[in-house]
């Protein structure tokens, strides 16, 4: 816990408490942890001087947040709408198959995520999933298990 | 201040020409998103391992995005006293063969090439403004940008009094490119007519919309054009702090840019006593947190104050009047700002040359979906659809049908073929049913499923919603249900009637432009393709063959050569049959995810596709 309390100063220590600072604050505790940990909200509010529900009203309002852990690797299928009608639906449906999880879950053993992205702007080579920060453009339905491979090595 | 900014563009413009007449190969690597996408950084390295190999002395550039997405990765060299060529589709083999091809031996490679000429490659049709510098300039020089006239117009409008500069922007016609079209200059007046010890200049570059990244590529590949958009502006309306409001899922936009601002504050460019002129300006970056009813004025401001981003109802004074912390703040896109440097420094007659008398200037769209040449495109407004779909994206792709263009994204609508001669401007759009919006342009041919596109564009609509005000978050969610029975084969005649009533009252009776625009996809749908939805409800038939409740695979037997591919690949299980044994699929355990239909061999083409009530069923 203290070791937590430390992370916790030294993004505090470039803030002053302003409320204007509360989704920098949120973009930098998430950068650390992947999500943002109970703690971290409990942090938050008492640097802020804000009650813990409003950290939470912010927080739950914008799609970046997380609230609970995530895959080491996060599978994002985008489903803008160049990839939808490139058929990134049936895409997801492939990834939740080969994955045995549901969009928006986590594999028991915290190595891959799957969510949605609604575009990452990449629509000329749709359908498009990244994970992490590549980018795999043109993934058909039998690439699936190609791509989840790469990452498995290493998870 | 031009007289200040002389010596810097000297400079600039030698280091430029000195880049020209290079006595070595200049190589150049498209390395925007989507070139990243493609690989280009691998191709990049892979450039440099080769020409170190071969001991050749030679520039290696990274530029922006020059808009041919469905060509990267690109790769551009110019050999001294030689014409640019553009070689398109390169992987990092095929890059380093290009290398000691084309450097060593004098073979060109014509094979790989799609482009020679002294320019950035382009088609007679586009006419370049806002991405005048993509893929042509290094994002990260500014002695580049200040190459290209860069900062001119901020020089220029320094020596301008605010109010002959606002005339400007009205006398150009700059309507705001963020999709309303409002005119720029009226809302940059109603900002300098406010007293206010503070203003505020903030550029929304928290492009949300699915299907549009053109203010990404312009972030990425020439980020000094709206940073001086917006000092132009700040100077224009009396601000001297700006907010470049950026979607935090653009990384390399979000470094480019930070990259830009350091580099312009080092040479006075931003900063205190710009160009000794006694303005003042600081240039700040906020990241948007995801949220795309943000887009709206009054919850962008709020979420910069760190707050919920929740519109506030009317009646409210404008954002220029009382925005950001209640002081006037000018909102507007990042294609107005680069496009009101140009205006200031090339002047209005040549702005107002492009594009039509209401719609001056160029629109950008990212041109996607089922066409052969997806990519950014910059066209003069008032330009015909056809033009730009067949002539610019090279028609549908793999020689389909044209079935609908998208535009306008979650707000716009969906135009068919007897729309292909309109003339596309922001009031055209509008007329016709949809809206230019930020400029998403999705193609669809026949096996897209417009009840499905609708049903798409509201459930993201719904998902976006920030739920204040009951049309909007109730009324989309009750006109989902119904579009989800109709694309399961459960509508009921008079759901098309009540989708049309409901969508007329939540656009009347919402409180912000996200619910107000909500319901234009399903309306344009229903417009021109309100047999698409009938044959939905009364005959259970999706006629695109793409919503899964109403279709049945089968396989023919008579063509199947039982190559037990289908059979190896099917992830349910549900395709029986043997060597020399025809397949068949067990409509009950069949899944429906299409696998088969991708894998079965064109020259068998045994996997078919039936909807609608059978023969049997009748």
């Amino acid at each position: 816990m203290e070791k937590e309390d430390m992370k916790f100063q030294e993004i505090f220590s470039q803030y002053n408490g302003e409320r204007e600072e509360l989704i920098p604050i949120l973009q930098d505790t998430q950068a650390i942890y992947g999500y943002l940990p109970e703690q971290a909200m409990r942090a938050i509010a008492r640097f802020m001087r804000i009650p813990q529900s409003q950290v939470y009203g912010v927080a739950t309002f914008f799609g970046q947040f997380y609230f609970s852990r995530r895959g080491k690797h996060a599978i994002k299928v985008c489903l803008g709408t160049a990839c939808h009608v490139k058929g990134a639906g049936r895409l997801m449906e492939a990834f939740e198959r080969e994955m045995g999880i549901g969009c928006g879950c986590i594999t028991d053993d915290y190595s891959f995520s799957l969510e949605r992205v609604n575009c990452v702007g990449a629509c000329a080579i749709a359908p498009v999933v990244m994970v992490g920060e590549d980018v795999y453009g043109h993934v058909e339905s039998k690439r699936v298990k190609e791509v989840l491979d790469i990452y498995a090595k290493d998870s | 201040m031009r007289k200040t900014l002389e010596p810097l563009r000297q400079e600039a413009i030698s280091n430029w020409q000195k880049l020209q007449n290079f006595d070595k190969p200049i190589i150049m690597v498209g390395a925007a998103t989507c070139g990243r996408a493609s690989g280009a950084l691998d191709v990049m390295h892979a450039i440099g391992d080769k020409l170190k190999e071969l001991d050749i002395e030679a520039i290696v550039r990274q530029v922006g995005c020059v808009g041919m997405c469905h060509s990267e990765v690109l790769v551009d060299i110019i050999k001294p006293g030689r014409p640019r060529i553009t070689y398109a589709n390169i992987t990092p083999d095929l890059s380093k063969e290009l290398v000691e091809d084309y450097l060593v031996h004098e073979n060109a490679r014509e094979d790989l090439a799609i482009c020679v000429s002294d320019d950035t490659p382009e088609d007679d049709l586009q006419v370049r403004v806002v991405m005048r510098n993509c893929g042509h300039i290094d994002p990260n020089s500014i002695t580049d940008y200040l190459a290209q006239d860069g900062y001119m117009g901020l020089a220029k409008a320094l020596e301008m009094t605010p109010q002959e500069i606002i005339d400007e922007v009205k006398e150009s016609g700059l309507r705001g490119r963020g999709g309303g079209g409002f005119p720029a200059g009226r809302k940059w007046e109603s900002c300098l007519r406010v007293d206010a010890d503070q203003k505020y200049v903030i550029c929304n570059a928290d492009e949300g919309d699915p299907g549009a990244f053109m203010d990404r590529s312009v972030l990425e590949g020439d980020p000094h054009s709206v940073i001086e958009g917006m000092a132009i502006a700040g100077y224009a309306i009396g601000a001297t702090k700006g907010i470049l409001y950026v979607r935090a899922e653009y990384p390399l936009a979000i470094r480019q840019l930070k990259i830009a601002i350091e580099q312009a504050k080092e040479r006075n460019l931003l900063g205190k006593n710009i160009l000794g002129s006694g303005f003042d300006f600081e240039l700040d970056i906020f990241q948007g947190a995801g949220a795309f009813v943000c887009g709206e004025s009054t919850a962008l401001v709020l979420s910069i104050e760190g707050r919920r981003g929740m519109p506030k109802p009317l009646p409210r004074p404008r954002t220029s009047e009382e925005g950001l912390w209640g002081k006037p703040t000018l909102l507007n896109n990042v294609k107005t700002f680069a496009c009101v440097a140009q205006i200031i420094h090339r002047g209005t007659d040549w702005f107002k040359s492009i594009g039509t008398e209401n719609c001056p200037g160029t629109a950008v769209f990212a041109l996607t979906g089922k066409i052969n040449k997806s990519g950014l495109i910059e066209v003069p407004m008032g330009i015909q659809l056809e033009k730009i779909i067949n002539d610019i994206g090279g028609g549908v792709a793999g020689g389909r049908a044209f079935k609908a263009v998208q535009t306008g994204g979650p707000s716009g609508g969906c135009l068919p073929p007897e729309m292909l001669n309109l003339p596309v401007d922001f009031d055209s759009l509008t007329a016709a049913g949809s809206m230019m919006g930020s400029g998403g342009m999705v193609v669809m041919d026949d096996t897209t499923c417009m009840v499905d596109v609708a049903r798409y564009f509201l459930e993201f609509s719904l998902e976006e919603s920030c739920g204040q005000c009951t049309p909007c978050r109730a009324g989309t969610e009750q006109m989902l249900t119904i579009l989800n029975d109709i694309s399961q084969g459960k509508g009921r005649e008079g759901d098309i009637d009540l989708l049309v009533e409901m969508g007329e009252a939540i656009i009347d009776g919402s409180i912000c432009g996200l619910g107000q625009s909500a319901p234009n996809p399903v309306l344009s749908t229903i417009r021109y393709f309100r047999e698409e939805y009938e044959a939905h409800i009364r005959n259970k038939e999706c006629p695109a063959k793409a919503c899964k409740e109403l279709i049945t695979y089968t396989i023919d037997a008579e063509k199947c050569s039982a190559c037990g591919r289908c059979l190896k690949a099917c992830p349910s299980e549900a395709i029986t049959g043997a060597k020399k044994t025809p397949h068949a699929i067990d409509a009950e355990k069949c899944d429906k995810c299409g696998i088969c239909f991708t894998e079965c061999p064109d020259r068998f083409a045994a996997i078919q596709i039936t909807t609608g009530r059978t023969e049997n069923s009748n």
